[in-house]
């Protein structure tokens, strides 16, 4: 199971930038059934962290209403390079990172 | 017209039979096209659209943006497998094929094709399984495995923006022809054929959706209704069990040699794959 995050190459200090995360999860409701009648177990994301050189930008519990391979998007401002660390739990237990490196343009 | 333009009027009715003569010898090496442009499920060049036209904004957003385009997760997970080893003493793809996006431009294009050494028509997902089981001694991948979506991703991105073009050889074209007749050929409880929604009424609609051409040219495509990534097979599967046909098993010569035909069907539209579908 991956993720991606995505950001803009290189923006300025102080610059509004979309950061957008993708994630690979199947979302299980809970609410599906296999053929044979046995329910597919619940199976979601259930903590979801982004920080950026340690400070949080994204805590997010995430249910059953949220489709597979979640995709969130929302905005921030930097104003330092580093590195963005997505963290996640799911239901099963299984943890899953990723991280991405950012610059800032000096000029 | 001075007498010295005579002679070349002389010879002119010959001149006309050179042309001739090579205007079929033309035809005679595009006889499999000519034979199939008057069937029912032909689609003439100018005709052909990508599945994508007739599906809304957002989703062609989705799919022309690589960054939000969720296929994209399992081209990620192919590139991976495709330089990393799954043992210590297994080749990894790479150290075979090298660099994938240069080594493996225009591969998937080529496929299905005649395997020469089992005598039977392969397509791109037999042929990694072949080369895994053979060269990595490693177990198959099972069909619609992420495993195995990741790895053709990951090989048909080498091609994307390439045109489909599908030369039948000799060998294949009994293959095709039975592709070209199961495509035509009524089927199931509902007695459709694949043309009689994809050929005859592309465009119109079919309860909320827009029925497509059929074109095989997204896939592996990242479909939303599955939530995932899904094979062509996949997605002719759905279309049998949608007229409520025999659902065919994955990789039967039947899906084979419709995946085949459909090839050559959407000959010069330019492959999508990874793509994104409703």
């Amino acid at each position: 199971m991956g993720a991606r995050i995505l950001i803009p190459p290189s923006p300025k200090a102080g610059d509004v930038i979309d950061v957008r995360i993708l994630i690979q999860h199947p979302m299980e409701t809970g609410f599906r059934h296999e053929l044979s009648g046995s329910v597919v177990p619940k199976n979601v994301l259930r903590e979801l962290r982004l920080d950026f050189n340690g400070l949080v930008l994204l805590d997010a519990e995430l249910g059953t209403g949220t489709a597979a391979n979640p995709f969130i998007q929302f905005q921030t401002k930097l104003f330092e390079s580093g590195w963005f660390n997505l963290r996640w739990v799911d239901d099963m237990g299984v943890q899953g990172s990723e991280r991405v490196q950012c610059f800032l343009r000096t000029s | 017209m001075s007498a010295t333009f005579a002679p070349r009027r002389v010879w002119a009715p010959w001149r006309s039979l050179v042309v001739v003569f090579l205007w079929m010898m033309h035809l005679s090496a595009y006889t499999l096209a000519q034979a199939s442009t008057s069937s029912p499920g032909w689609l003439n060049p100018n005709e052909r659209r990508s599945g994508l036209d007739f599906k809304s904004e957002d989703l062609q957003t989705q799919q022309n943006d690589d960054a939000i385009n969720p296929a994209f997760l399992w081209v990620d997970q192919g590139a991976k497998m495709w330089s990393e080893s799954a043992t210590p003493q297994t080749p990894s793809c790479q150290s075979c094929h090298l660099h994938a996006p240069t080594s493996m431009k225009g591969v998937a294009l080529k496929y299905p094709q005649w395997d020469g050494r089992t005598k039977q028509l392969i397509n791109l997902e037999k042929q990694i399984n072949d080369c895994r089981v053979k060269k990595q001694h490693l177990k198959p991948l099972s069909y619609e495995s992420d495993e195995l979506l990741a790895l053709t991703s990951w090989i048909a991105l080498a091609s994307r923006g390439m045109k489909l073009e599908k030369n039948i050889a000799q060998n294949l074209v009994p293959a095709f022809e039975r592709g070209q007749a199961f495509y035509e050929k009524r089927i199931g409880q509902n007695n459709l054929s694949c043309a009689h929604c994809h050929t005859a009424n592309f465009g119109q609609r079919l309860g909320g959706e827009i029925i497509s051409q059929g074109q095989p040219h997204a896939y592996p495509a990242y479909r939303l209704e599955w939530q995932k990534m899904g094979s062509l097979q996949r997605r002719l599967r759905a279309c049998l069990s949608g007229v409520k046909a025999e659902i065919l098993p994955f990789g039967s010569q039947e899906l084979l040699e419709l995946e085949l035909y459909l090839n050559f069907r959407g000959q010069g539209l330019r492959l999508e794959s990874p793509g994104v579908r409703r």
